[in-house]
């Protein structure tokens, strides 16, 4: 196929061939970029291994960012659901906990995988984490989840963008979930018209997230998106493989997303001079903060 | 291994975080800036402007600047410790902040010393990681690192740039894009050439011993694959 500009191109020539979206992504790739099909193949298993890493380390470890601002709950909330607090069950939790895990190492200088970004790190390997765990899948089908996903955001960045100060965060919380719904019905087996459904239930979702991090570090509240990201696409990944549609085709939300975010003005796109930004309590931490 | 762009760029890179702009490009204007003075410097002094100046500290900016000087990539994971490690290595480094006028808002200027060598380099990172080289001394450039290029300080006179696209042509290599630039006539001037393939490292001896140089450098390009 040429160049992959939509969701819906990479549905029917998947349909076409009876394959997956992740191999229509890597072929397309290899030709496009001139890379063999396993250097491809063996850069994304490096990346998905960078990002059980970074996740275990947040999952265990006591991290805390250099402004002391987050760290640590990943792991509080892990050992709480671990001891049989949750109500939605234990893998709900370590799919938010894992989320979080990840955008906490970033946060505090940590090695991750931007995917698509660093601020929205943690999305994308806790929902392709927590959906292999429970459907007891293969390291390969999850290398190819991760193939996925880099379809949906291909498609994302052609048509709209991936940067939070040029479309809020739903470009970039929005789009990892987006990315992770699709994923995550690859693992379960769901067709690829159902992976598209999900990437467009899951951005529907998120449209209309700003960006306003609190003085202007990638640490609150993008940490606890990620968790609200994550959510998201499980909620996505249940509707899809359930039969549910979006009636808004995928192609026109990420559009969408682009009206909106052009429709954003200055102050919620990453500058900090809105929304939670500047919000008493964060003014007064930006005050601290530039003291110390 | 090659391969720029692409599903490359979507999961990728892999990196030191908390932010791509204010960190993983912080460390590749860092690499330029070492790349083009050519060895470890003595002594760096650097200005932060804008929101490099603002939230810098917060974004481990300093940190990943210095890392990049001492040749480390985004994903170093020392890179938390490079402050440290650039004092015991004998690199003097030194922040403060600046105002460049109009100047993208993550914008660096590092002037770099060693002996009577000196070097004043001015970069931005402009998003994902992307960075752009704007200038070098006296002169403007646009220079993404994400090509081989090739920098060269000469003396101004006719047949140079002839001369250096012979050696280059002589070892097959395609260039893709070129800047010619200097003071005034007859002066000193500077050439970036950017090339498809990186050239055998023996080019930039070559370059050196045909030509009026003060110095010709060959730089590897940037890249966001590989782990």
């Amino acid at each position: 196929m040429g160049k992959i500009t939509s969701v819906e191109g990479l549905v029917l020539e998947a349909e076409k061939g009876n394959k997956k979206i992740a191999q229509v992504v890597i072929e397309q790739q290899s030709h496009e970029l001139g890379v063999t099909v396993e250097d491809i193949w063996q850069d994304f298993a490096g990346k998905w291994q960078v990002m059980k890493d970074s996740l275990n380390e947040g999952m265990v470890g006591e991290i805390k960012s250099a402004s002391g601002l987050v760290g640590g709950d990943a792991h509080q909330l892990a050992q709480s659901a671990q001891q049989g607090k949750t109500v939605f069950g234990l893998p709900f939790s370590l799919l938010i906990a894992r989320a979080m895990a990840v955008a906490e190492v970033n946060a505090g200088m940590g090695r991750i995988v931007a995917a698509p970004t660093a601020g929205s790190c943690g999305v994308l390997p806790s929902v392709i984490f927590t959906v292999g765990e429970q459907l007891n899948a293969p390291e390969e089908t999850l290398v190819e989840a991760l193939l996925t996903a880099a379809g949906i955001g291909l498609v994302i960045a052609h048509r709209a963008t991936l940067s939070g100060a040029e479309g809020g965060c739903q470009a970039e919380v929005g789009s990892a979930a987006a990315m992770a719904a699709a994923a995550g019905v690859e693992i379960t087996g769901g067709s690829p018209r159902q992976a598209a459904a999900a990437a467009a239930l899951a951005l529907k979702n998120l449209l209309g997230l700003v960006c306003d991090p609190v003085a202007g570090l990638v640490e609150v509240p993008c940490v606890k998106r990620n968790a609200g990201g994550a959510s998201v696409a499980a909620m996505a990944i249940e509707l899809a493989i359930a039969g549910v549609t979006s009636t808004i085709p995928v192609d026109e939300v990420i559009d969408a997303m682009q009206d909106i975010g052009r429709a954003l003005p200055c102050s919620l796109r990453e500058t900090a001079e809105g929304g939670l930004a500047v919000t008493p309590t964060a003014l007064n931490i930006q005050s601290k903060l530039h003291k110390s | 291994m090659a391969g720029e762009g692409g599903i490359f760029d979507i999961i990728g890179p892999v990196m030191v975080g908390p932010s791509s702009s204010h960190t993983a490009g912080a460390v590749r204007l860092g690499s330029m800036a070492r790349n083009i003075f050519g060895m470890k410097p003595e002594k760096v002094e650097i200005l932060l402007h804008g929101s490099f100046a603002s939230t810098g500290v917060g974004h481990g900016t300093d940190r990943a600047l210095a890392a990049g000087l001492l040749g480390w990539r985004p994903d170093d994971a020392r890179l938390v410790r490079s402050l440290e490690t650039a004092r015991e290595m004998g690199v003097n480094i030194i922040f403060k902040s600046t105002d460049l006028g109009d100047a993208h808002p993550n914008t660096v200027l590092l002037c770099l010393k060693k002996g009577k060598r000196y070097l004043e380099i001015q970069g931005s990172s402009i998003g994902g990681g992307k960075i752009l080289i704007t200038r070098i001394n006296e002169f403007n450039v646009e220079l993404s690192g994400a090509h081989a290029t090739l920098v060269i300080s000469h003396q101004d006179r006719p047949g140079a740039v002839a001369t250096v696209t012979e050696i280059l042509g002589g070892h097959n290599v395609n260039i893709s894009s070129m800047r010619v630039s200097r003071e005034s006539r007859g002066a000193k001037a500077m050439m970036l050439i950017e090339m498809d393939e990186l050239p055998p490292y023996s080019v930039a001896e070559e370059i050196r011993s045909s030509l009026v140089v003060e110095d010709a450098l060959l730089l590897q390009p940037l890249t966001s694959m590989g782990v």
